[in-house]
């Protein structure tokens, strides 16, 4: 599994332009999340997929060809921070309701919605730590479940930003006439 | 100054240097039809969409200039897809730009909408849709830039036609380029040039893998002192051909499937691979796990995607094939390789090309015979555009290439069709040149429709049609690897003389070998197009051949007849 993050432009079509990509390349995606940056023109993906580090090469190198992709970058070596979230619509009768709330403290999930046969659990973090309150959850009923997918940030002061057109080492292509014949 | 859209693109085009546009009116391009009427534009009009991006490519590969295509929506644009492909399997610069219904009912599977941006999104380097007059400039003046740039590849910019209808200001200098701002990588560090460095100046079997990215770079001065420098031999690749001149003796030829037995053997032999601009194609590579075993590899290449794709190289040196050339040369130090380059001489004696001048005439017309003719008759120094297929092979063999851009044929894609229309394109970016067709009796069924255009443009090209009755590369493979059971390839076709004329043009047949130069200096000789119909062996074979998935050592030679072997120089 490997672990990239790109800013993109934030505009019609560029998600699929990406996801199209990792379609050709033959590799699956197992997560792909997209949001908005401080700068609006511009949206952060992380983007999980099923490959190893040459594949993961060739996506990043390839998403970066993309005219629409200011930036890709594999962080699966790097050190990082990762987080998924997930709602959790569980059974919850009168009788096991207390057995469950323990639970939900020790895995720090919160109770989001409350009703007479159910409730439904916000947990953020690892997906190890989202699938082990999973696991522990499957015998009470899970009814329901959504999750956003992994978000992933890079730790300290490696900073993964994205380029702005003012910055010295942001390629400027010249504009070339069509009519310049290339001899030699 | 107010302007419609459709009037902003015609100006647009000029000022971006465009002269030809190839293309083919309908509902939704017509704004722009009208504009073009009354701009300095040259259109060409092609019989079929897929010709029109074929003469862009075309033009694009003659010149180095970005070549123009046009089509209204639907199934205009739909044709344009195998054109569009081909451009980008090869890195051709492009620009594709196709009507599209109203903003208003897009969406609604109006008369003739499709949706082309979503269909040629994994076939073009960007596309992009226009939805207003004012946005049209930036667009167009983005995708030749985008088309031209780096590794080149085809761009499609659709157009609504109230886009072209609508009025507004146009300004020039408000409209230029604004792509998004990308981060600029650092291409190499110091230590992978100094490996680089290391690897050329340690190697005693160095040989170079030119591709197609050092014509593209316009890189062939750079790359011939490098050759000098290291004094290295050099293979080539289908579309590297012409980067280095066929007559040079360190030029053994071309290499993979089809390639010259020594030239795959001395890969296979090699202890340093230098490959500048080509991508380990699997033609070019055979089975990966036998490839070049012994060999350590630089990459010079401006795609990094490309680096370590297929085979897993020892330095990269990521960027402009020039810019990286000019770099290496200067720190060259060890040239004498005067061993290995004997040896792979010496390895020539039992393979080299086969000598088809000193064989008696027996009343068989080989397309090899045909392709050296007239290779020998243009002095090596007309413009060859292939199709796709035996006779494309025999073209890379028997047609010895000294300048770039003389070589014009489909290579990762291998488009049959292409030849004919790529054929017009070169002829408008090279208007002086002499441009000959190579095409199969297959192929050129593809798309002959575009005489027509030929005979409409009054325009002067030589069609040799190496006609077989077979579907050739397809009966070779069958007769190679499935028993001989020849399905579907047995061809018939009209009789292209007659054909020829009926278009208005000149039609010859030719089927004995005494008839084939004094047929080829007439078409010279004339000052309007000819098709000349070559009835050749039907069923000849390229030779050698690696078959698909085998090692490039292993090839299938070509049995004692019915043509003899025998070593001399091209």
């Amino acid at each position: 599994m490997q672990t990239l993050v790109a800013y993109v432009e934030n505009k019609p079509g560029v998600l699929n332009r990406v996801s199209s990509l990792a379609r050709r390349l033959a590799i699956n995606i197992d997560s792909l999340t997209v949001g908005p940056t401080e700068n609006e023109e511009i949206a952060r993906m992380t983007i999980v997929a099923h490959t190893d580090e040459k594949g993961a090469h060739r996506l990043e190198a390839s998403l970066e060809k993309l005219v629409d992709v200011l930036l890709a970058e594999n962080i699966s070596n790097r050190s990082i921070l990762e987080r998924d979230l997930a709602l959790i619509k569980v059974l919850a009768d009168q009788k096991n309701r207390p057995h469950l709330m323990e639970l939900i403290k020790v895995f720090r999930a919160r109770v989001v919605d409350v009703a007479p046969e159910s409730l439904i659990l916000e947990v953020s973090g690892t997906v190890d730590k989202i699938d082990g309150l999973l696991e522990v959850l499957r015998p009470f009923g899970v009814l329901e479940m959504a999750r956003t997918g992994r978000i992933a940030m890079t730790r300290g002061g490696d900073l993964l930003r994205p380029p702005a057109a003012d910055e010295p080492e942001v390629s400027a292509i010249p504009e070339t006439r069509a009519g310049t014949m290339v001899s030699n | 100054m107010k302007l419609t859209g459709a009037e902003i693109l015609c100006e647009s085009l000029t000022r971006l240097g465009v002269k030809h546009i190839f293309g083919y009116p309908g509902g939704a391009i017509l704004p722009v039809y009208d504009a073009l009427g009354k701009s300095k534009l040259h259109h060409v009009l092609v019989r079929h969409e897929q010709g029109a991006t074929h003469m862009a490519d075309g033009y694009a590969r003659a010149s180095g200039e970005v070549g123009c295509a046009m089509a209204t929506s639907g199934p205009g644009a739909t044709n344009m897809v195998t054109g569009i492909a081909t451009a980008m399997l090869d890195s051709s610069p492009v620009v594709c730009i196709t009507g599209q219904v109203s903003s208003k009912v897009l969406g609604s599977d109006a008369f003739q909408e499709i949706d082309i941006t979503g269909i040629t999104m994994p076939i073009t380097k960007h596309n992009v849709v226009v939805t207003r007059a004012e946005d049209i400039a930036r667009a167009v003046r983005e995708a030749f830039l985008i088309a031209a740039s780096g590794r080149p590849g085809p761009v499609l910019v659709d157009i609504t036609k109230d886009a072209q209808q609508a009025s507004c200001e146009f300004d020039w200098n408000a409209s230029a380029p604004k792509l998004p701002p990308k981060r600029q990588r650092i291409n190499y560090d110091q230590a992978e040039f100094d490996r680089a460095v290391e690897l050329l100046n340690s190697a005693k079997r160095p040989l170079i893998l030119a591709g197609h990215g050092i014509i593209v770079s316009g890189a062939m001065k750079a790359f011939e002192q490098f050759v000098r420098a290291g004094n290295y031999p050099v293979a080539m690749t289908l579309l590297g051909i012409g980067c280095f001149p066929a007559k040079d003796p360190l030029n053994l030829g071309m290499m993979g499937m089809h390639g010259e037995a020594w030239v795959n053997n001395a890969i296979q032999e090699s202890d340093l691979l230098i490959a500048v601009g080509m991508r380990f194609d699997d033609r070019v590579t055979g089975d990966l796990r036998t490839y070049a075993k012994n060999a350590r590899k630089i990459h010079i290449e401006i795609d990094r995607a490309e680096i370590n794709k297929n085979v897993p190289v020892d330095a990269a040196l990521i960027g402009d094939a020039r810019e990286v050339l000019e770099k290496l040369s200067p720190h060259i130090e060890t040239r004498d390789h005067g061993v290995w380059l004997r040896h792979i001489q010496e390895s020539k004696g039992d393979s080299a090309v086969r000598d088809i001048q000193s064989l008696p005439d027996n009343g068989h017309l080989y397309a090899a015979h045909v392709i050296n003719d007239i290779w020998k008759e243009t002095r090596g120094e007309a413009i060859v555009v292939t199709d796709v297929g035996q006779h494309q092979m025999w073209e890379a063999q028997y047609y010895h290439h000294n300048l770039p851009r003389t070589l014009i044929t489909s290579g990762g894609l291998g488009t049959m069709g292409f030849a004919l229309p790529a054929a017009i394109g070169a002829k408008f970016a090279r208007p002086d040149a002499e441009v000959w067709v190579v095409v199969g009796d297959g192929g050129f069924q593809m798309t002959m429709s575009e005489l027509a255009t030929i005979v409409q443009e009054k325009i002067n090209i030589k069609i040799a049609i190496i006609n077989n009755g077979f579907l050739g590369m397809v009966r070779q493979w069958q007769e190679f690897f499935y028993d001989k059971r020849y399905v579907a390839t047995p061809l018939v076709a009209p009789d292209f003389a007659a054909l020829a004329n009926a278009f208005g043009i000149r039609g010859e047949r030719i089927a004995t070998r005494a008839e084939v130069i004094p047929c080829i200096r007439a078409a010279r000789q004339s000052k309007e197009t000819v098709l000349i119909d070559f009835r050749v062996e039907q069923e000849d074979s390229v030779y050698p051949m690696v078959a698909a998935g085998a090692s490039l050592h292993d090839m299938i030679r070509r049995p004692d007849s019915p043509l003899v072997e025998t070593a001399t120089e091209p």
